[in-house]
């Protein structure tokens, strides 16, 4: 590898993930880094279509061979696994690192119980007997916060409620400790209550093993509690990234105000949202030139024309807070102070 | 299950009688009758009342179908005006031959079928795949009667690798306890007649397997290829499954289904009888059997095979069902 092993547990550097097409080629992911420590959460934020869930499947290396194309380093543990042997990729996979699913249903093979499911994950990566893994298996179901877990080991998927699914997905993802869990929109197929429940048992789960933990999400409320850190995608690019304060509070970039004023709220109507994003997420085979922003943000009359013409870059603003915007720093926490933030507390 | 099973048969019931019927008016719906083809062109009007008469031909259609209902109930299905013989007994003859050449197709079809269509959508748009593809089509268009005279030209009279025609060599001293040959031989432990039979059973086995063939593979083909992007097939991936375990255990079990339905299908298709392959290779099966009965204007034979069909057709369809719920709990019945 060109450079050293990174020091942090998870570190992506300069990730791409482009997919040929007839169309042309899609940038899905175009130049994402971060980095993330044990115990520590981050959030991932962006509408449909940012390249949310191509970015999760990168980490664990479920892009099919050819189909994408892959640069950049993927640093796990002091491991790089872009350059990595799809078999050694696969031997981390469930054990290292682990995945929940947005749709339980669908992501649960039918024809198996949820006992045979999480039993198969567990001998994956456990020489035991099937006896063994299913006493594990039912003390998962019962961590997870199943009822009579040794009853419901032996149900089929389609015999769970959605909440229930969830929690047994969860269970299984968890069976074999991973140090490394990517949650893709683990409570949207939920309703709120049941979500709530889920985010605190996710929380809690990752307190107890200690684990790294990404979640992913288009709603902002999803992750705000339980995120130490947020990053914002758009159009394949990072566009603002800082701590779960720094996105709150003192976000600088227009598209995380979108965010922010289209966040549903339990005070207020759903259709009644304070100030939607514009326009339609971009085309990610023609990026809209300069910043891939630009045809919606409603400052970019304010950049003396970089908007349309350079694309910016993600430049640090204050102490690890990192924006992705031609507006001057001082022009931006103007904006927030004085147009952004009355309004969003006005309501 | 038990439950669903006796629903099922108990539906049977009303199924049959209303066929009844419909087979009784439409056997005497058809242009002349037993009479007239056994006596010929040139028979006599007395001669055709004679054998009317005989048959119970004369009376009203009611009667008859009462009489002959009431006559299937005690397990007669009547005598064969064309060979004499009792129905219940030429079924007892050629349909073990039928279903020897049916499950010989099947297996052909099934066995080479579900390995090409799963390579063609493993291999997905490769030349792999668009040889399974134009294959398939080649193998649904091509005329069973020309491939099967094809086969028998080359492999049995060009190569004289195989017999070229019926169910076992006349010369063979060979016993038929049971009618289905095949077994016969090692019931009897007679392996000469068994492997004798089983040659025969090859080319038309083949010719009439080639359209279930093309169609298993495309099924499964198909099927696979939705299976692949499922999302538990991701979910296994994400386990960190081997790629050999995430085919045999996540997708072919899925992909099967739709192939049990054709595959279903296709067995209760076949054992209505393969007139076409039976005639090219002088198989004396149910099929070339029926073909020839209709000629005769035999309807007793007619109306006995056609009911037997049926009854087979719903037991078959009842079979699907049933591995259906073995395969899928998301169907299991209660
Ligand atoms: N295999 C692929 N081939 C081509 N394009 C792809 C492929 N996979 C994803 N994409 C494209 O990449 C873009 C990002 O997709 P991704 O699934 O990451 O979005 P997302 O942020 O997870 O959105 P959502 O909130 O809807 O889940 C989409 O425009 C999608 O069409
Ligand atoms: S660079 Fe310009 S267009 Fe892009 S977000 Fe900033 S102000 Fe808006
Ligand atoms: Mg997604």
């Amino acid at each position: 590898m060109s450079t050293p092993a990174p020091s942090a547990f998870l570190e992506l550097r300069d990730l791409r993930i482009h997919f040929p097409t007839e169309d042309g080629l899609v940038k899905s992911v175009d130049g994402l880094s971060f980095k993330l420590e044990r115990g520590k959460t981050l959030g991932i934020v962006g509408e449909s279509g940012s390249g949310k869930s191509v970015t999760s499947l990168g980490i664990l290396g479920l892009h099919k061979g050819g189909r994408a194309k892959i640069s950049g380093e993927i640093w796990l543990d002091g491991e790089e696994l872009v350059g990595a042997s799809q078999d050694h990729v696969r031997t981390l996979r469930g054990k290292k690192m682990a995945m929940i699913f947005q749709d339980p249903l669908s992501s649960m093979h039918p024809f198996y119980t949820v006992g045979q499911q999480i039993i198969e994950a567990y001998r994956i990566h456990h020489d035991v007997s099937k006896a063994v893994a299913r006493k594990h298996a039912i003390d998962m179901l019962g961590r997870v916060g199943i009822p009579q877990p040794d009853k419901r080991v032996d149900s089929y998927p389609h015999e769970f409620s959605g909440g229930m699914r969830q929690r047994a997905m969860i269970a299984m993802a968890l069976s074999c400790d991973p140090e490394l869990l990517i949650a893709d929109e683990p409570t949207t197929a939920l309703d709120v209550t049941v979500q709530a429940q889920i985010l605190d048992l996710m929380l809690d789960l990752q307190r107890e093993f200690n684990s790294a933990l990404i979640v992913i999400t288009h709603d902002l409320g999803v992750v705000a509690e339980l995120s130490d850190d947020i990053l914002v995608m758009y159009g394949g690019k990072c566009i603002e990234y800082g701590t779960a304060e720094d996105i709150f509070y003192r976000p600088e970039h227009p598209y995380t105000w979108g965010l922010l004023g289209s966040m549903p709220r339990l005070d207020r109507e759903p259709t009644d949202r304070l100030m939607p994003i514009k326009g339609t997420p971009p085309s990610l085979i023609n990026v809209p030139s300069g910043c891939a922003f630009n045809p919606r943000c409603p400052y970019a009359g304010r950049t003396a024309g970089k908007a349309t013409t350079e694309v910016p870059q993600l430049l640090e603003t204050e102490g690890g807070h990192l924006v992705r915007c031609h507006l001057p720093r001082e022009e931006r926490r103007g904006i927030w102070e004085n147009e952004i933030k009355p309004m969003l507390e006005g309501q | 299950m038990l439950g669903f099973v006796a629903r099922r048969l108990a539906l049977l019931v009303p199924i049959l009688l209303g066929l009844s019927v419909l087979l009784f008016l439409w056997v005497r719906a058809l242009p002349g009758g037993p009479a007239e083809a056994l006596l010929g062109e040139r028979a006599t009007p007395e001669a055709v009342a004679r054998v009317k008469k005989l048959y119970g031909l004369d009376r009203p259609w009611y009667e008859q179908y009462l009489t002959w209902v009431g006559n299937v109930f005690r397990g007669d299905l009547g005598v064969s005006s064309r060979t004499q013989h009792p129905v219940v007994e030429e079924l007892l003859r050629t349909f073990p031959a039928t279903v020897e050449l049916a499950l010989v197709a099947m297996v052909f079809a099934v066995g080479a079928g579900v390995p090409l269509g799963y390579l063609a959508a493993r291999r997905h748009g490769t030349w792999i795949d668009h040889v399974s593809v134009a294959g398939s089509l080649f193998g649904i268009t091509i005329p069973v009667f020309f491939l099967g005279y094809m086969l028998k030209f080359v492999f049995a009279e060009k190569l004289g690798l195989l017999p070229t025609d019926g169910r076992q060599d006349p010369l063979l001293d060979a016993g038929h306890p049971t009618g289905f040959y095949v077994l016969d031989g090692l019931v009897t432990g007679n392996m000469e007649a068994f492997g004798d039979a089983l040659a025969h059973l090859v080319l038309p086995g083949v010719a009439l397997g080639t359209i279930p063939l093309a169609i298993v593979v495309r099924i499964t083909r198909a099927s696979v290829l939705d299976v692949l992007h499922e999302d538990y097939v991701r979910t296994a991936e994400a386990k960190g499954l081997a790629p050999a375990t995430i085919r045999g255990r996540h997708v072919l079990r899925n992909a099967l289904l739709p192939v049990v339905t054709v595959v279903g299908l296709q067995v209760g298709l076949l054992l209505g009888g393969a007139v076409l392959t039976e005639t090219v290779f002088a198989f004396p099966g149910f099929g070339k059997f029926m073909a020839d009965s209709i000629v005769a204007r035999d309807y007793a034979v007619l109306q006995g095979f056609i009911l037997f069909t049926a009854v087979i057709f719903v037991l078959v369809n009842l079979l699907v069902d049933v591995a259906y719920g073995l395969i899928d709990p998301r169907v299991r019945v209660t």
